[in-house]
This record gives C-alpha cells, sequence and structure tokens, in this order.
C-alpha cells in the first residue's frame, strides 16, 4: 500500500510553492492576452494543464514574469505570503480598472515542522485547469478595456519579511465600489489558493 | 434568524454591534455575507457564492475597521468581555488585517505595450512608428531599360523571383537566393518585350511582344508553353493581368481581351471601349471586376461578365496608369493619374462613386497597396522621383523614399509585403525594405487547434 503512494501523489512545501508559482504566471500570461494588455501577435501557445495556454514572448514581459515568480516561490516556501494581487489599470490615468486577487492560506503545520501531505497531482492539475478555462471565460462579463492599460503586481506578505530589491512597498490599490467574481480555487493540501476578480463598475447595468 | 448585527450599506463600511444571544461565529459569518452580498446586488454571481465567507476587503475602510477594534479596549475593561465578544473580535482581527500585512509591489516593470491591440489603427499618431529604411536595399543595373507609360516590364511573383524585361530579354532576379539568371531572348520579329506579368502560383510567366503576340513560359524549365495571338493590328502588349486562369491582355489601340490560356482557341471576351492605348490593367483580388487605365485618360471598371463597362471614369486629366485594388476593403480601388493629374483617386466600385482625391504634387505612375499594414505605396516621377508610403485612409504620409535620379516607371511588392522593388529610366533596380512584419506570420492564428483560447480570438 504504501509504496503505491510513492510516486506522484507526494507534496512537499516545496514542489506546493512551485505549483502555486507555476500557477501564477500562467494565469498572469493568461489575462494579459485575454484582457489584451499586450497585443495577441506577441503570445505563442503552448500545452500545460491539459490545456493550450498563450505566453508572452516579450522580451520584458517574460523577464519580469520569471522574476516574479521566483521570488513568490521563495515566500511560498517560507509560508510568509498572504495574496498575490494583479492589478490592471489605465496607461493614461492609472486609474484601477480591474483586480484579480488570488488569496493564499498556507497550511503552518508544514512550513513549521515539515510535514509531507498527500494529494493526487492530477487532480491538481484539474483544479487548476478549471480555473484558467475560468480565467478565460471571464471576457463574457467583464468590461471592454478600451484604452491601453499597464498592469501591476502587488503581494501581501508577513510583516516581518524582509523587502528584496525589486520590491517596494505600495498601496492596495483598490476600486471604489467595485463589482466581484469569485472564481474556483484549487488546493495543493499544502497551500490553497483562491480566485476572485474585481472590477470597476460600469454605469448601472440595466439587467435589473 | 439571529437578531445579529446592522451594518452601515451607505458608506461601505461595516459596522458590527453584538446581538443579544451569543450566536456561534459560523452563522456570523454567514450574516456578515449575506448583508455584503445584498449590498452588491447587482452582480449574480455572488449570490451564488451565500454560504462562504467572503471578505470584501477591497471596500472595507481598514483604518477605520481598526479604529473601531481598539476602541472598545480602551472603553471596557478586559474583564468585561464577554466571551463573545472577544472572540469575535479575534476572528474580525483575524481576517480584516491578517496579522498586520505588508503590501509590496514588484518593481521592476516590464515595458508598456507600445501598441494595445485594442487600439484602431487609424488613431496611431502620424509620425511612423516602424523605421523605414530611406536607403534602398540593394541596388542593380539595368541598362538600356525601355521606359514608356504603356509598357510594364517588372513583376515580382509569389515564388519570390523578381522578373525584368530588358530590351530583348527576360532576366530573372531570385530574391531568396539573391541569384540572377536568362530565362529568355526574343528574336527581332517580335522585339521588344513590351510586359511580363507572372501568374498568381508562378507556374507560368505571360510575356507581351511588340507585334501583339503573348508568349507563355514555364519558368522551371525556361521552355515555351504557348503564344497568344493577339489582335490584327499587330499593336504591342503593353499590359497583362492574370485571373485564374484567365489572362487578360491590353493593346496600343484600346483593345482588351480576355484570354483563357487552357483552351484550343482562346479567346474568351473582348472588351472594347478605350480610345486609345492601355496604360494600366488590374483584377479585383476577388476576381469580379478589372480596372483598365488608358492614355485616354479614363477608368474603366468592366465586371467579367459583361461586355461593357460598369464605370467610365473621367475624373483624372492625364493617363491613368496606377491601379491598385484593397486587399482588406472590398470594392475599393486606388487610381493615379500623370503628369498633368498628379492625383491619386480612391473608388468605390460597387457603388461607383469618387470617395477622396489626393494631389501628390507629381506624376503617379504606380501603386500598390501594402499587404501587411494598412498603407499605399506610390511611385512618382519628376522633380523627386521618389517613393511615398501613405497611411490609409488619413493619408498621412509615412514615409517618403528619394533615391532614383530620374522617374520611377515600375513598382512591384514582395510577396511577404515587405520589400518594394523599383526600376527606372536612370537605369537602375532598387529593392527597398517597407516592412519588418511578414504577412506570412499571420498565418500561425489560423492554424491554431480548437481549444478555449481559440474561441477567443474571434470573440474579439
Amino acid at each position: 500500500m504504501a509504496s503505491r503512494t510513492i510516486s506522484k501523489d507526494i507534496i512537499t512545501l516545496r514542489g506546493s510553492a512551485a505549483i502555486v508559482s507555476e500557477f501564477f504566471g500562467y494565469a498572469a500570461n493568461s489575462i494579459l492576452y485575454n484582457r489584451g494588455i499586450y497585443p495577441e501577435e506577441s503570445f505563442s501557445k503552448v500545452k500545460k494543464y491539459g490545456l493550450t495556454l498563450l505566453l508572452t514572448q516579450d522580451d520584458g514581459v517574460k523577464s519580469f514574469i520569471t522574476g516574479l515568480t521566483s521570488q513568490l516561490s521563495e515566500w511560498l516556501e517560507a509560508g510568509k505570503l498572504q495574496r498575490v494581487v494583479l492589478v490592471i489599470m489605465s496607461k493614461a490615468t492609472s486609474e484601477v480598472l480591474e483586480r484579480w486577487n488570488f488569496n493564499i492560506e498556507t497550511d503552518a503545520e508544514v512550513v513549521e515542522k515539515g510535514v509531507i501531505k498527500e494529494k493526487s497531482d492530477k487532480e491538481i492539475m484539474r483544479e487548476i485547469q478549471a480555473i484558467m478555462r475560468q480565467i478565460a471565460s471571464c471576457i463574457t462579463y467583464l468590461p471592454c478595456l478600451d484604452e491601453a492599460c499597464v498592469f501591476d503586481v502587488l503581494a501581501y506578505t508577513d510583516k516581518d519579511t524582509t523587502v528584496p530589491m525589486a520590491w517596494v512597498e505600495s498601496d492596495a490599490k483598490l476600486i471604489n465600489n467595485p463589482q466581484m467574481v469569485k472564481l474556483h480555487s484549487f488546493d495543493t493540501k499544502i497551500h490553497k489558493v483562491d480566485t476572485i476578480v474585481s472590477y470597476k463598475n460600469d454605469e448601472w447595468e440595466d439587467e435589473e | 434568524m439571529d437578531a445579529g448585527f446592522s451594518t452601515n450599506v451607505g458608506n461601505n463600511k461595516t459596522i458590527p454591534v453584538m446581538g443579544h444571544q451569543t450566536p456561534d461565529f459560523t452563522s456570523f459569518g454567514y450574516h456578515w455575507c449575506r448583508s455584503a452580498t445584498a449590498r452588491a446586488s447587482s452582480q449574480p454571481s455572488s449570490h451564488d457564492y451565500a454560504d462562504r465567507f467572503i471578505p470584501n476587503r477591497t471596500a472595507t475602510n481598514m483604518d477605520l475597521a481598526q479604529g473601531l477594534l481598539t476602541i472598545p479596549r480602551k472603553e471596557d475593561s478586559t474583564v468585561g468581555l464577554s466571551a463573545s465578544r472577544e472572540a469575535y473580535r479575534k476572528l474580525l482581527v483575524d481576517t480584516l488585517l491578517q496579522g498586520r500585512t505588508r503590501i509590496l509591489k514588484y518593481r521592476n516593470q516590464p515595458r508598456t505595450p507600445k501598441r494595445s491591440c485594442l487600439e484602431p489603427p487609424q488613431v496611431q499618431p502620424i509620425k511612423q512608428h516602424r523605421y523605414i529604411p530611406k536607403e534602398p536595399e540593394k541596388t542593380m543595373d539595368v541598362s538600356d531599360i525601355a521606359c514608356d507609360w504603356q509598357l510594364n516590364l517588372l513583376d515580382w511573383g509569389s515564388n519570390n523571383i523578381i522578373a525584368i524585361a530588358v530590351d530583348d530579354t527576360v532576366y530573372l532576379w531570385n530574391a531568396t537566393t539573391k541569384s540572377i539568371s536568362e530565362m529568355m531572348t526574343v528574336d527581332g520579329a517580335s522585339y521588344p518585350i513590351t510586359s511580363v506579368s507572372w501568374d498568381s502560383d508562378c507556374r507560368r510567366i505571360a510575356i507581351g511582344l511588340n507585334n501583339s503576340y503573348v508568349e507563355l513560359y514555364d519558368p522551371a524549365t525556361n521552355k515555351l508553353i504557348r503564344t497568344l495571338q493577339g489582335n490584327q493590328q499587330n499593336l504591342l502588349v503593353g499590359s497583362l493581368a492574370w485571373n485564374n486562369h484567365l489572362l487578360t491582355t491590353g493593346s496600343a489601340d484600346g483593345l482588351i481581351i480576355n484570354n483563357d490560356v487552357r483552351i484550343r482557341s482562346p479567346i474568351v471576351s473582348t472588351y472594347k471601349s478605350h480610345r486609345d492605348g492601355i496604360c494600366g490593367l488590374k483584377w479585383s483580388p476577388s476576381g469580379q471586376y478589372l480596372a483598365s487605365g488608358g492614355n485616354d485618360k479614363l477608368l474603366h471598371v468592366w465586371d467579367i461578365s459583361k461586355s461593357d463597362p460598369l464605370h467610365q471614369f473621367n475624373n483624372h486629366t492625364a493617363s491613368v496608369r496606377a491601379l491598385a485594388w484593397c486587399p482588406f476593403q472590398n470594392n475599393l480601388l486606388a487610381s493615379g493619374g500623370g503628369k498633368t493629374d498628379e492625383s491619386i483617386k480612391f473608388w468605390n466600385v460597387s457603388s461607383g462613386t469618387c470617395l477622396k482625391s489626393v494631389n501628390t504634387g507629381s506624376e503617379v505612375s504606380g501603386l500598390l497597396w501594402n499587404k501587411s499594414e494598412r498603407e499605399l505605396v506610390s511611385s512618382h516621377g519628376l522633380p523627386k522621383n521618389q517613393l511615398v508610403l501613405w497611411k490609409y485612409p488619413s493619408m498621412a504620409k509615412m514615409a517618403e523614399l528619394i533615391d532614383h535620379l530620374s522617374p520611377v516607371q515600375y513598382l512591384a511588392q514582395s510577396p511577404d509585403g515587405c520589400k518594394l522593388a523599383t526600376a527606372s529610366t536612370d537605369e537602375t533596380l532598387k529593392i527597398w525594405r517597407i516592412s519588418e512584419k511578414s504577412t506570412n506570420k499571420k498565418t500561425p492564428r489560423t492554424s491554431f487547434v480548437v481549444g478555449p483560447c481559440n474561441m477567443y480570438s474571434s470573440i474579439r
């Protein structure tokens, strides 16, 4: 019995951190593509999570995201990361238009004692796949981004984390009166990631 | 339901007030969420998640909430706090403040997108946003090239080979291998060559001659496939245009003949309307319309099924040689006039109206639509002998390429839309680069497998 569970189902803290930070990289790429932040031609297809996902080929954005995910991975292993937020702002007015909020709950026991958890790889992939599909489908209800936009990434960490070189203290970049939609979440048994997208309310919809 | 507590809906702040009973925390969470969702009543999706506690942090005023947490501590002594109040406060602290989180922003900003795909291209500023080299990429010598408005001696085929007729010989310059070869030479009777045209898949090249014959060659073997005998008057065939298997010839007496090159007697129809020699002949991309411009200053548009011209435009005041059909907008034709006219006019051939007329300042000898961008290229004569790149539809000048020493006579575009070839009376053939983006790159889009991501490119 024990030998059966050896290969894929064991999740270590490091493995879980890698899964979550990789997920964030792909989710960020997917959001950038679907919201039209960068031109569609600059993306190329890859296969991941059993889906065809799009990754940016723009060097600037690629290095931004890799730097980001490596730092997130580090924080996740230390159990210090609480949230990651991808903020989309208008280029002209710097007004926050959309906020993609990824809440992370870490199992503190694992961080402190180094316990190993078990969860099937496939199951996790399936959960992530569901989220990626939801992100792609969100353009059906999110308001059109007519203007040029830029994006920022915020990380909510514990107070006692040392601030690395590439990160600065920031405000929360909240939206006034947002509409919120909660998407699926996935759980590696060590980290649980919830996804919420909040967006600026357009004038009141008349579907009331 | 539990008496619970009230929430101040108006200011988006939630001020918890304790109820009489001692509710357990799960119901508190449930209750709070109910009010939160009631506030945001317009969104349907949050109702589905009413069972779960959604902290509406983005709308919570954290400062106020923290203040409210600390104030009761000052007022009551810690003993006076009921157990539920204490526990509730703890829950609040945990959820609202998460042990005093620090928010960090990743600093290394990626380059902001220069051109968002949602921005309409027409809104771009007039200054060119891409670098177009002012010098030609390559210059080749073509001595003794005949220069006459009725001749069309340059063509760039979709196999990336330029065919140019100099005097009595047709040379092929392979733009990929940069090698030049001689294809054929005509004998004295038909000298000189008056027009050259590749067919759409470059299996044949048509060569029009001075004696009204048109010879079809196979470029792979350099062998003569067929000779088409033209009109009786033995006048030169100055213009050629392919439409699948139909080769249309325009000659110096104003006669336009449609030849089906597959059948024994090739002449399918004859269009007789121009009063003077034909300078320009172009089929529309759909193959439905034929535009012909003549030395009689008239521009005719013919429908393939009729023998009378569909439209006869006499707006130009000089011979019309430059003709170009728009690849991205149906039924749009651009025409350019000669020395006394110097204008480019845009026509809608389905309605027969002139949409726009732009004065360019010198005779327009050639017109081409850029395959990769929404631009028009025109070649000119004196005084500057330049090539102009216009942005369509604003007709703003994107670039002016000046290098030829005498009027540019012939203009052709590479199959990927990145380069132009021009030949002029200064006996040079120049290759210019006008775009980096090759139209070939667009095809990966169409080969996407059907998957979730593919659906959204069409929704856009």
